[in-house]
């Protein structure tokens, strides 16, 4: 989930630079201001429910939802939930002598998203973390930014074994209930995931066996629906350290119970190699047991670009991870997913074919 | 003697330098006398009788009209002198444009404060002017504008009339007309006439004639 | 090559008469510099409404506000926004720091529905982590840059192009303690896209209301009329100016057509001739217009103060008193300067282009004014005041009423030269003695020439005239109208009700009366407005400036029976005492009585305190109007000032607002009268060079009258008389014409404009003022032409009876 990570870095960023011209500053930008933060350590272990909770003293922070649903109509829909977390400033200077009402030193930001296979309905919410208007707690869990809110249903669940989530926007809203069932994954040396050989890092933990039911309304009306969701938590500090042109991820569920997340960093890996692509890979058995893969274990390669939003967008890809036989081919299932938030991506779920057959969501983005 | 012009000299200041155009011109000129000024175009006749009718000053000698001499008079003065002992018919543009030809008619004898009526209705009678009475100069023709310049000069019954080619700008047979008028009105009143022109025509129906060459009369 | 020929000989003419071509130069310069003056103050003043529009509320056309018109509560927001709704709230206030007021807005950039790129900066310094946290980094605009940096909690100042004149924008955070507003909220901004999910309005809050971005949108509509005033000025000067064009044109097309015939003869093509001229026009149209937009420039800055100063006064705008230099005006100024050119030699051009070529080379005819041409002008001058007759019987709005205007001002300046005509025609037949018979008819005839300079001296004396006496008007009832409406003492404003409370009581045997002036803003008709509320008292009843009441009308309104409402409100919705008025969404009251109420440009209404506190019970009663004896009014001032901390805007006296009043006043007509003075001036440089021109071609009509026996100086002091009559004569003419226009800007401009009537006064002495400034012009601009014939050599007046000598 490294790749993952590093995009949505940039895209917080970015938005705080956002009066500034981008090209002018770059990504380095973010580099000179990381000191002062809490630094991602091995030596740390996760504990809940505190860790549910948010890490103030981290730079960067998200409760990130993906879910590929069928209806009773029998259509595929999918939908996202994700809240931002970024620190303005680092946890010394977070206490304000003069606090007003309006004072805060966290910024929050949501991003709501339903596909059909028809349509695609996306909102964006961003607040201030001052009058309760978005935050995070951890027992009770709940994360909520304005009318948005992922939270447990049981007020003593340590575990996220049963939340609930809830989104409007424009033209959509949905509540889903989602229960838990396998364990948490915790990614890389007891959730101490390294992102690259110069030792870029985060604190990071899944949920991806949620079992989901629930309802979406939409503007035709309101549709049941049932399904499998994916939640990833993470929290971090570190800059990146190098201009990347962009990122594609996958989070795929197969039907043999089997999960597979997948990425490719596109130009300039990191490292000593710029100008190749940086690839990693989590397998998960049905039982819940991970394994890793270093880079150059997956391949990721374009079959069609459709044209999305003014941009020609890769939407049919090739995945092979010969380690685990897998060999397929994976289809959006509503091109048009496309996320015309504060940053724009494609963010959408899709249909697997070849070796294995499921469903999965694919996040793209540095298409222009 | 009406008048008599006594070694009169007149010179102008031009780009090639100082012209000297009248280098001592003597003349004389009775009552009741009409003489003709002739000479080469641009010998002087118009800048002669331009000083005898008190409209330009003069370098040298005198110019007597009717006893009074013009050397030294100022400008009031010699204004006085065109209102009241001079009358002049120019070549062209004699007329006031902005009046009628009744009122052009009068104008100069009301400033001379010698109107007479009778002797208005008859020069306009005479001159044939009488259906013309409230037309404006530019609505009339050539000879016919002259007529009223020569009507207008009489009415106000100068001792001394001067005429620059009266007839200058017109045709043969309105030329002739203009003249036998001209001249029996004159004689009428029995004023002094000098008309200065080119045309032998005319020169030959006047009582005798002077010419002007090298800014000399001979 | 014929055509750099030709163009090289015809551009001799200007080289042989240089004082010719300065004075189409200047004539031209000044009408595209009135014209580009007042482009570019309309430009700034709009530009400015525009940033406001941007930095007031982003991408947003709709907010929520409270129908009281108090600030909403951080409470009521938070529940908006858990419940669906998208709203980003803004915080607005003033403060001082030192003599400056410092108009603050406080946003959240955070949840503003778009992202920042308005507030895109110069500097390229903005972060929005230093402008949300604190200390801040705030925007300010330029004018305010220095004071905006040492107010407390700021830590850098970056200045935009976006932010209005003498504002700053920072975080609602510094907003809050900036202003000492903890917990409030001025209004919310809609997001463009609601969620579908959201909780009726009426539900959740009930006490909000919906309004359009009114602040904004408002003042477009408010200015608008200021903007037209001052174009139709600006249009009107350059009219002006375009008769000096006119008249040196055509002299100097007059004068080349010699020339002209010679180019043909030897062989230059019409159309290349054509080409020259139409060339040389534009080379001078440049050369001009580009003197012009710089003098534009210089006026607009200049006069650009005054006008910033006017706009905040009567409609709270803010224009920035600075100017930038636009690409825009240069293109649009060269363009105008262009058009009038060639406007101004059309008919010259025509006319020289289809002269043949060997027509004889005559003088100018004189053209008499012929019964025909009268007729005709007499024609259009009667269709143009019918047109007039119509539009004010059945035409309405700010651009009609302007219409009325300027097809009444151009009726009478077709037919002013016939006018004067047979007035001299009259004078003429009554004339006795030869030369003065001679002087009426040569003044009648000289008409024509000098007619198209009399007309523009007729215009800008008559505006002159209506626009003195209309501001004159304004003046004296507005003084009079301030003494009324400021009856009290003193004016109080309390920080809160407690210490308005301390107040009343101590004032109690301090003072004669304690009055409240307590008002809400909300919507009167569906408009924003404001609703004061004020107790019975002798102050109002006496002093209150009544245009209309019903019998027994202030009882009525004392009992909460009836209101009373302002002029502009009564004439924009056409209602009359009796009439039923909606007064915000749920109230209704007949109408007891008509006030005027100046300098407001929207609805207002009054009606009796405790109904006010009974309908906005959340009005804040901080307002009062003391009555107490004139003479103990400073000690009693000092005393509160002492004893409550109140000054400043807090504690104000009667004589300092009517002083304040009055200064607005007077500044929003310095602009108005610098045009007038500016568009005198032109008219009278027109005049100066139309007789400049016709003294040249005078020589073949007084040459027979000199010769006839008068001398240059009698005829150079007849002309001299000739100007200054025609001047007096005009000016005669202009009078009635200018208090006609006065009577169209008080009773139809102004009521279209700001909606309100004026009752007129008649200014005698300023007249003669004028009388005696255009005589004293005309006299000058006479002189030289005299004094020029009365030393002119008599053998030039000579020439023109004869070609040899």
């Amino acid at each position: 989930m490294s790749v993952k990570a590093t995009w949505i870095w940039a895209l917080v960023g970015l938005w705080l630079l956002s009066a500034v011209p981008v090209g002018a500053q770059g990504y380095g930008g973010l580099g000179t201001e990381a000191q002062g933060y809490a630094v991602p350590s091995p030596q740390t272990l996760i504990e809940f429910p505190k860790d549910h909770g948010p890490h103030p003293h981290f730079r960067i922070e998200w409760w990130y939802l993906t879910a590929n649903l069928t209806g009773e109509d029998g259509s595929n829909y999918g939908a996202q939930w994700t809240l931002f977390r970024n620190a303005l400033k680092p946890p010394a200077a977070q206490k304000s002598p003069e606090a007003g009402n309006w004072s805060t030193s966290q910024l929050w930001m949501g991003h709501a998203a339903v596909t059909t296979p028809s349509a695609h309905y996306v909102s964006e919410t961003r607040a201030r973390g001052s009058l309760g208007l978005a935050g995070a707690q951890s027992l009770p869990f709940s994360a909520w930014i304005n009318d948005w809110r992922l939270a447990a249903k049981a007020p003593g669940d340590q575990n996220f074994r049963q939340l609930t989530v809830a989104a409007s926007g424009a033209g959509f809203s949905y509540q889903l209930d989602l229960k838990a069932r396998g364990p948490l994954i915790f990614h890389g040396q007891n959730g101490y995931s390294v992102k690259s050989s110069s030792g870029h890092a985060s604190h990071y933990y899944s949920q991806p066996h949620f079992e989901v039911s629930g309802r979406l309304n939409l503007p035709d009306g309101s549709v049941n629906v049932i399904g499998t969701a994916w939640l990833d938590r993470e929290w971090s500090s570190q800059p990146l350290s190098a201009a990347q042109s962009g990122w594609d991820w996958v989070a795929l569920n197969f039907s043999d119970g089997s999960k597979l997340m997948a990425g490719q960093l596109r130009g300039g890996g990191g490292g000593n190699r710029r100008d190749e692509t940086y690839t990693s890979a989590t397998w998960i058995s049905p039982r819940g047991t991970s394994t890793s893969y270093p880079d150059g274990s997956l391949s990721m390669e374009e079959v069609s670009r459709s044209t999305v939003a003014d941009r020609a967008v890769p939407t049919v890809w090739r995945v092979k991870l010969p380690d685990k036989a897998i060999d397929i081919e994976i289809e959006a299932l509503n091109k048009n997913a496309w996320m015309s938030t504060s940053f724009p991506y494609w963010e959408g779920p899709v249909v697997i074919r070849g070796t294995h057959s499921g469903r999965g969501y694919l996040e793209m983005t540095g298409y222009k | 003697m009406l008048l008599s012009v006594n070694n009169l000299k007149k010179s102008f200041v031009t780009e090639e330098g100082m012209l000297q155009v009248l280098r001592g011109v003597d003349l004389e000129l009775a009552a009741g006398d009409r003489l003709a000024l002739t000479g080469e175009s641009g010998c002087g006749k118009s800048t002669l009788l331009y000083l005898i009718g008190a409209l330009e000053s003069f370098d040298a000698g005198e110019i007597w009209i009717d006893g009074i001499s013009l050397a030294g008079l100022n400008d009031r003065q010699r204004a006085a002198m065109r209102r009241t002992s001079v009358g002049i018919i120019f070549q062209q543009f004699n007329l006031i444009p902005s009046m009628t030809v009744s009122h052009n008619l009068r104008f100069h004898a009301r400033l001379a404060g010698a109107e007479d009526s009778h002797w208005i209705n008859q020069l306009s009678q005479r001159l044939g002017l009488t259906e013309f009475l409230k037309a404006y100069p530019e609505q009339l023709s050539g000879g016919q504008q002259q007529r009223v310049a020569i009507g207008r000069t009489l009415a106000a019954r100068p001792k001394l009339i001067l005429a620059d080619e009266p007839t200058g700008n017109l045709d043969e047979n309105t030329s002739d007309q203009v003249i036998t008028l001209m001249l029996q009105l004159v004689e009428e009143t029995g004023a002094g006439l000098l008309v200065a022109t080119h045309s032998s025509r005319l020169a030959e129906r006047m009582d005798g004639s002077l010419h002007l060459t090298s800014g000399l009369v001979s | 090559m014929t055509l750099q020929i030709a163009l090289r000989v015809l551009w001799s003419h200007w080289t042989y008469r240089p004082l010719q071509f300065l004075t189409l130069l200047v004539g031209l310069s000044l009408a595209t510099g009135l014209w580009t003056g007042v482009q570019a103050i309309n430009t700034e003043a709009r530009s400015s409404y525009d940033q406001a529009r941007t930095a007031l509320l982003p991408q947003a056309n709709q907010v929520l506000q409270r129908r009281d018109g108090q600030s909403i509560k951080l409470t009521t927001y938070v529940a908006l926004q858990q419940s669906g709704w998208r709203t980003s709230p803004v915080l607005e206030g003033e403060l001082s720091s030192g003599n400056t007021r410092i108009k603050v807005i406080g946003v959240d950039l955070v949840s503003m529905p778009q992202t920042m790129d308005s507030w895109s900066q110069d500097d390229g310094k903005f972060n929005l982590a230093a402008f949300l946290t604190s200390p801040h980094l705030i925007l300010a605009s330029a004018d305010i840059a220095k004071q905006a940096a040492i107010l407390p909690g700021v830590a850098i100042v970056t200045t935009g192009k976006n932010v209005p004149p003498g504002t700053i924008i920072t975080d609602i955070d510094l907003a809050e303690r900036l202003l000492d507003k903890p917990g409030q909220i001025s209004r919310l901004v809609l997001a463009p896209r609601q969620s579908l999910m959201q909780t009726e309005l009426q539900v959740l809050a009930p006490q909000l209301e919906r309004i359009i971005n009114q602040s904004a949108a408002d003042i477009d509509r408010l200015t608008d009329s200021f903007h037209l005033n001052l174009s139709a000025f600006g249009m009107l000067a350059f009219a002006v100016g375009l008769f000096i064009v006119q008249g040196t044109i055509n002299l100097a097309f007059e004068q080349r057509r010699g020339m002209c015939r010679t180019l043909r003869v030897l062989g230059v093509s019409l159309r290349t001739l054509a080409l020259a001229l139409i060339l040389e026009l534009l080379m001078i149209a440049v050369i001009a217009g580009a003197a012009g937009v710089i003098l534009g420039y210089f006026i607009a800055a200049l006069l650009l103060p005054d006008v910033a100063a006017t706009l905040r006064g009567l409609y709270g705008a803010q224009v920035s008193g600075e100017l930038d230099f636009r690409v825009g005006w240069w293109l649009t100024g060269l363009a105008i300067a262009i058009i009038g050119t060639l406007l101004a030699s059309f008919w010259s051009l025509l006319k020289l282009l289809r002269m043949p070529v060997l027509a004889a080379a005559q003088p100018r005819a004189w053209a008499l004014m012929t019964r025909r041409g009268t007729f005709y002008r007499l024609m259009v001058s009667g269709g143009l005041l019918m047109l007039a007759l119509a539009l004010l019987q059945w035409g309405s709005g700010l651009v009609v009423a302007f219409s009325i205007v300027a097809t009444c001002l151009l009726g009478a300046a077709v037919v002013l030269p016939d006018a004067i005509a047979s007035l001299m025609g009259v004078f003429e037949r009554f004339a006795r003695r030869p030369v003065s018979q001679w002087f009426w008819a040569d003044t009648r005839q000289q008409l024509p020439g000098l007619s198209l300079a009399l007309m523009a001296l007729l215009l800008a004396l008559a505006a002159n005239i209506g626009v003195s006496t209309m501001v004159g008007s304004f003046r004296l009832t507005f003084d009079g109208w301030l003494d009324q409406r400021l009856a009290a003492e003193l004016y109080v404003r309390t920080a809160n009700e407690k210490q308005s409370i301390k107040l009343r009581d101590w004032l109690q045997g301090r003072a004669d009366a304690v009055l409240p002036v307590w008002n809400v803003v909300t919507t009167i008709e569906g408009e924003a407005g404001q609703i004061f509320g004020f107790s019975d008292h002798a102050t109002y009843r006496n002093y209150w400036p009544m245009l209309q009441l019903q019998q027994g009308g202030w009882d009525n309104v004392a009992a909460g029976r009836a209101v009373l409402i302002n002029e502009q409100l009564a004439r924009r919705r056409g209602f009359a005492p009796g009439d039923v008025i909606r007064l915000s969404e749920d109230h209704k009251l007949p109408v007891a009585g008509i006030y005027s109420d100046y300098g407001n440009p929207r609805p207002q209404a009054m009606i009796n305190v405790d109904l006010l506190t009974r309908w906005f019970p959340k009005v804040a009663k901080t307002r009062y109007a003391i009555r107490v004896d004139a003479a103990k009014s400073q000690a009693l001032a000092e005393e509160i000032r002492l004893k409550f901390g109140l000054e400043g805007r807090n504690l104000v006296d009667q004589a300092s607002i009517k002083r304040r009043s009055l200064e607005i006043f007077e500044r929003t007509f310095t602009i108005t009268q610098a045009l007038n003075v500016l568009t005198l001036s032109v008219a009278g440089f027109a005049i100066f060079t139309s007789l400049l021109t016709q003294s040249s071609m005078r020589l073949p009509q007084l040459a027979p009258i000199w010769a006839l026996g008068l001398t240059r100086r009698q005829l150079a002091g007849l002309e001299f008389l000739r100007a200054l009559l025609l001047a007096a004569l005009t000016m005669i003419f202009a009078l009635p014409l200018g208090l006609g226009l006065a009577w169209l800007l008080l009773a139809v401009v102004n009521v279209e404009a700001f909606g309100w009537r004026l009752p007129m006064f008649l200014f005698v002495d300023d007249w003669l003022v004028l009388a005696l400034y255009g005589l004293v012009a005309t006299a000058f601009a006479a002189a030289i032409p005299a004094r020029r014939f009365s030393t002119i050599a008599p053998a030039d007046l000579v020439k023109v009876f004869a070609h040899e000598r």
